[in-house]
């Protein structure tokens, strides 16, 4: 089902209500290319994670539609949606259940139904893709945060999907595991979308940012743009990056 | 449905039952329930009458009757507990089950009956006390009745972080589900052996970060002065009114249960 020159995604018009109510998507259109790697920025509550978790049907839209590499989510595509987008999400904890990494790491391969060496060659290489080869015995509830978010990462690398979307990857990280992070999203051949309040990450690899706010699109512009414009980002809670002394803005 | 709508039987409504103070509720709750267990087996009379006030209370709530029954079923697979007493109590034989070969005894369904008429009117009584009255302030009431502080702060706090803990879980599950993928053409899912021991490790480790976050909950409260009571601000004053109410409903229970054995 997978078309050539289909984009990664093409979400038209998605709109999602909470069970209690609640609408938290107001209607969002968004075109991703293969291999383009884009910012979701926004205040807290705009609904990045909402958006995020429709991506691969976790969250059922109440309109509109999502579709992966031309394949459209409903109930029959579900499947095999899930083995074209994966989700890294906020909390490395959510992630992480199995009582050893390898295992963890292990778990979206086996589900796949592969064999057994194959699934073993995903989970090292996706753990050497991360540097923490040297952990796969360990339980995940003794890493450190730095460690588990990279075994959370590399939980989806093993899965080989073609699309990932990571919410909040750096969030609570130390300068350095942040780096290391960054250069690893920068190593990764794949189509990325990223949501995130760490505007110095978008400016250094995310070459395209959306702004998201109250559940609607409010820019969709190339980073530099956007992360330049001060009246945009205070509107919508955010703060240009020469607040912080960033030397790129 | 949320989780906040499976645990929170609390159902905002404007009426008498709603405004009534919890501490005049609580206890008036508890006092019927108590005159209902006091009914005698087979005494179908007590029960009719008993249920009368409980109607009334009903529709003052303005939860309507429809909504109560509904949550009344909750409690349905504790009194199902009761029925094999239908096979266990002497008395003449009313049918026998075919295959098994149990015989059913009149005396058997009529305690069966019975337990049944009055566990599910308390139920009943139980219902309209949680949907009528936020759990605080029912916590607040159990306090102020002198209830054991450790009793009232496991209460709580299994209230408070059942939610925190559940939707830990909700949220593990999506995490799981984000990764159980199929490829076109290939048998995946596992075993059922292997998916039971991915759900085993998922009990697991929420039980290992629960226990972890109770430590840190705990270490938490301590640094803010915590020595083992929960201190609600203090109580506003028991209207009379509302004691008079609650005294009403309870009388009426007493005066059934004295009526019947005259």
């Amino acid at each position: 089902m997978t078309q050539v020159d289909a984009p990664a995604l093409d979400v038209q018009d998605l709109r999602f209500a909470y069970p209690d109510g609640t609408q938290a998507l107001h209607g969002i259109s968004l075109r991703v290319e293969p291999g383009e790697k884009i910012a979701l920025i926004g205040p807290n509550g705009s609904g990045k994670s909402t958006f995020l978790l429709n991506l691969n049907g976790i969250f059922r839209s109440t309109g509109g539609s999502v579709r992966v590499f031309g394949e459209t989510l409903d109930d029959r595509t579900l499947g095999s949606i899930r083995a074209k987008v994966g989700l890294l999400f906020s909390n490395p904890d959510d992630q992480l259940f199995s009582p050893t990494v390898l295992e963890d790491v292990s778990y979206g391969p086996l589900h796949m139904g592969l064999p057994r060496d194959e699934v073993l060659a995903r989970a090292r290489d996706a753990l050497a893709a991360v540097g923490m080869q040297e952990f796969e015995a360990r339980a995940p509830h003794h890493l450190s945060l730095g460690q588990k978010k990279r075994v959370a990462i590399a939980t989806v690398l093993s899965m080989g999907t073609p699309l990932i979307a990571l919410d909040e990857p750096t969030a609570n990280l130390d300068p350095r595991s942040r780096r290391e992070l960054i250069e690893l999203l920068d190593r990764l051949r794949l189509t990325v979308i990223v949501a995130t309040h760490d505007l110095a990450l978008v400016a250094d690899s995310l070459p395209r940012t959306v702004v998201l706010d109250g559940g609607r699109v409010i820019a969709d512009r190339p980073s530099v743009d956007v992360l330049n414009d001060a009246d945009l980002l205070f509107a919508h809670g955010l703060e240009p990056l020469s607040l912080h002394g960033h030397p790129h803005a | 449905m949320s989780l906040a709508g499976v645990v929170d039987r609390y159902s905002e409504r404007d009426s008498p039952v709603h405004r009534a103070d919890a501490r005049a509720k609580v206890p008036a709750a508890f006092a019927y329930i108590l005159a209902i267990s006091a009914t005698r087996e087979a005494d179908w009379a007590a029960l009719g009458l008993l249920a009368v006030p409980v109607l009334a209370v009903v529709f003052a709530s303005r939860l309507g009757p429809w909504f109560v029954l509904r949550r009344t079923f909750l409690a349905l697979p504790f009194v199902l507990a009761a029925v094999p007493l239908v096979f266990t109590r002497p008395g003449e034989t009313v049918f026998t089950l075919p295959l098994l070969g149990w015989t059913a005894s009149d005396e058997g369904i009529r305690a069966v009956a019975t337990i049944l008429g009055k566990s599910w009117l308390s139920v009943v009584v139980a219902v309209l006390l949680v949907s009528a009255t936020p759990m605080v302030e029912i916590l607040r009431a159990l306090r102020w009745l002198r209830l054991p502080r450790i009793l009232v702060a496991t209460i709580f706090f299994t209230y408070r972080y059942f939610f925190v803990i559940g939707e830990e879980a909700q949220r593990m599950l999506r995490a799981r589900d984000s990764r159980s993928a199929r490829l076109p053409g290939q048998r995946g899912g596992g075993t059922v052996l292997w998916r039971a021991r991915i759900a085993g490790h998922m009990a697991g480790s929420l039980f290992v970060r629960s226990l972890e976050r109770s430590e840190r909950v705990y270490a938490a409260m301590q640094a803010r002065g915590y020595r083992g009571d929960h201190i609600f601000l203090a109580d506003p004053p028991l209207p009379a009114a509302h004691l008079v109410g609650a005294s009403a409903f309870v009388a009426c229970a007493v005066l059934v249960q004295i009526g019947v054995r005259w």
